[in-house]
């Protein structure tokens, strides 16, 4: 188990690593540069020059690259060219809005995907679990953005009982914040939903067919018992690894629809600074999200250790 | 052997048992009694029908398949019992070992846990009493260092002490009857013997009824009072399990006694005088005419192809237009039953 957790470390690192470089270098090959952008349209390139010299930005590339990722190491995430102000505030500030939007649609997804895809299982080849496999198939294909609007146009427009858009921060009033992420939310969750019914239906059936929920009803469970109490735990493993995979697929989901519903999270604070290149705030905040993402995938291969007592011993 | 014991009611009483699915008909209408304590038999071919027998007996027939007939047990019909009145029962008053213990065993729980989850089910045992319950069924199974089994996964231990496992908890609540669908099939050679002398010792202590389904003859001889075989769906033959090795009246029987091999047929330069039935067991969906065995029998006559062959009534019977009249064949192997 040592070996297998330290392995999974070394990986991570390494993980990271290539990551940052490759941020670095897209960043960096997307052309633009924010000194430009601060100074508009009718700046000489004698001012622009000297502008991104005093950002340190017509220094060789290693040499940035160093700085920054050592900077990133001692704690320090850099400052805005434009406004000076410190990355990890901007982030902080922005993770009110990010978190609980990310996490409840996570969340919801799961709560109706669980049951929803146990239901699709027990009921495979009858005209309810045909028609739930449809649901779930066409809430696939449907874009994020397009159930926002869609949810946006019923609740917000047409019933009026939650706003369209925009955000009620906390501190105001925390009732108004948690109105402004109804529908996002409601968008995000049933969108994850769709994709988390497919694999738990394949799970479950899969499960099913397997001779231990034979004996566990031999031993004297109901159908349903044996289900819920050795079926869900069994076919719980392979969902932890999609519900890892889907993370990075929520954090897209997030980019949309915090776009959608004007609310200031991290990804619309990230896509404004992509624009102004900004390219410290913009290589910082997404090494910070890969780390989280890559983070949260060790956490999944550590958790699986735990659930699959198999894994644990044959790592 | 115990001889069945007449004071108690029957374990089991079959009554024109049909299984089958919406094109397929797998058991074709079977009858037979096993006595409280009695130990039957069931053998046959891949296909004939002997598992999905046995899985209808436990209510655990796979989607889509049915059975019909009674199936009288503990005083119920058990074809009629609604799934949360027969899982009361399972485990408890009727039980089954598999034939796989590795992938009948839930692969993330401990051992212990899932035997003594068994008996908690089904009596009012504490957490602890049915711990040490479980604890006393490990050294009946002459499982070694049993404590620590009580924390091993299925894949932690090995075949032969899985299947032990797996028979410590079928018999965990004293169940009536114990039907045991190949339990040895799966595992090596050299711990089968350990296993079947366990199983038998375990049904013998507790006096309760066994149905040994296999197509190992020796292992039904060993075991067994009485024998059924079964081909393409029905019982062909069926009576005490010495007179029907030593003499069968069942071409088919006969052809299944013939095919062991024994140190006798099985000749080591390749000149092997094994014998073997012609043919194959039929495809559910094309059974011949009248007696489904006829053409693979040499005793074949125009009636057999025409009419199906019922069961003699009595201690010893068999399902056949021309039956093999005891002593006319002497060639019958009689090494099956040492």
């Amino acid at each position: 188990m040592a070996i297998y957790v330290l392995r999974k470390l070394v990986f991570f690192l390494g993980a990271i690593f290539i990551a940052s470089v490759a941020i670095f270098l897209l960043i960096r090959g997307a052309g633009g540069n924010v000194a430009a952008v601060v100074l508009g349209k009718g700046a000489t390139p004698e001012a622009i020059n000297a502008l991104a010299h005093s950002y340190g930005l017509d220094r060789p590339l290693f040499v940035q690259y160093f700085d920054w990722i050592g900077n990133m190491l001692s704690g320090d995430l850099g400052r805005s060219f434009r406004t000076n102000e410190r990355v990890s505030d901007l982030v902080t500030a922005r993770l009110s809005v990010s978190i609980p939007l990310a996490l409840s649609g996570l969340i919801l997804g799961l709560i109706i995907a669980i049951p929803v895809g146990t239901y699709a299982a027990r009921n495979v080849g009858t005209p309810s679990g045909a028609i739930l496999a449809l649901i779930s198939q066409v809430g696939v294909a449907v874009p994020v953005f397009w159930a926002g609007i869609l949810l946006s146009l019923l609740f917000g427009v047409r019933l009026g009982w939650l706003p369209t858009g925009g955000w009620t921060d906390w501190s105001v009033s925390p009732w108004g914040a948690v109105r402004s992420l109804v529908l996002p939310v409601l968008s995000l969750g049933l969108i994850m939903a769709a994709v988390l019914i497919r694999y738990v239906r394949s799970a479950v059936l899969d499960v099913m067919n397997q001779d231990y929920l034979r004996t566990a009803r031999a031993v004297g469970m109901t159908r349903t018992e044996a289900l819920l109490k050795v079926g869900l735990r069994n076919a719980s493993l392979p969902l932890v690894t999609i519900v890892g995979l889907q993370i990075a697929e929520l954090i897209g989901g997030t980019v949309i629809i915090e776009t959608v519903f004007s609310l200031p999270g991290l990804s619309r604070m990230m896509l404004a600074n992509v624009a102004a290149r900004e390219v410290i705030v913009v290589q910082s905040t997404v090494m910070l999200i890969i780390i989280f993402v890559i983070g949260v995938n060790l956490l999944v291969d550590l958790l699986y250790g735990i659930l699959d007592p198999r894994v644990r011993s044959s790592r | 052997m115990t001889k069945p014991q007449t004071n108690r009611p029957d374990a089991l009483e079959v009554q024109n048992l049909v299984v089958h699915n919406t094109v397929l008909t797998a058991v074709r209408g079977i009858d037979f009694t096993l006595p409280a304590g009695g130990r039957m038999g069931l053998v046959g071919e891949s296909g004939s029908g002997k598992t999905l027998t046995a899985l209808s007996l436990m209510g655990l027939l796979p989607m889509g398949w049915q059975a019909n007939g009674t199936v009288r047990h503990d005083g119920v019909d058990l074809i009629t019992q609604s799934d949360k009145a027969f899982s009361s029962r399972r485990g408890r008053t009727i039980s089954m070992v598999f034939q796989d213990p590795l992938s009948s065993l839930d692969p993330v729980r401990r051992i212990g846990f899932q035997v003594s989850s068994v008996i908690r089910r089904h009596t009012k045992a504490s957490k602890q009493e049915a711990e040490a319950q479980t604890l006393e069924l490990f050294r009946q199974m002459s499982l070694p260092r049993p404590e620590q089994l009580m924390r091993a996964y299925p894949h932690e231990i090995s075949g032969g002490q899985r299947q032990r496992v797996m028979i410590a908890m079928a018999l965990a609540c004293y169940p009536q009857l114990i039907i045991a669908d190949e339990p040895t099939t799966a595992l090596d050679v050299t711990v089968q013997k350990q296993v079947l002398r366990i199983l038998n010792n375990a049904v013998q202590e507790r006096g309760c009824a066994l149905m040994m389904i296999t197509h190992d003859l020796p292992i039904i001889a060993a075991m067994c009072d009485t024998v059924a075989v079964m081909y393409a769906g029905r019982i062909v033959e069926m009576g005490p399990v010495s007179e029907v090795f030593r003499a069968p009246r069942h071409h088919y029987t006969k052809g299944l006694l013939d095919s062991q091999p024994t140190m006798d047929n099985i000749a080591l330069d390749g000149s092997s005088r094994l014998a073997s039935i012609p043919g194959m067991v039929p495809p559910l969906h094309s059974l011949p005419r009248g007696c489904a065995f006829h053409p693979r029998c040499s005793a074949a006559s125009d009636r057999c192809r025409a009419e199906v062959p019922q069961l003699e009534t009595g201690q010893r019977r068999a399902a056949c237009w021309h039956p093999i009249e005891a002593g006319a064949d002497a060639t019958v192997q009689a090494g099956v039953t040492a």
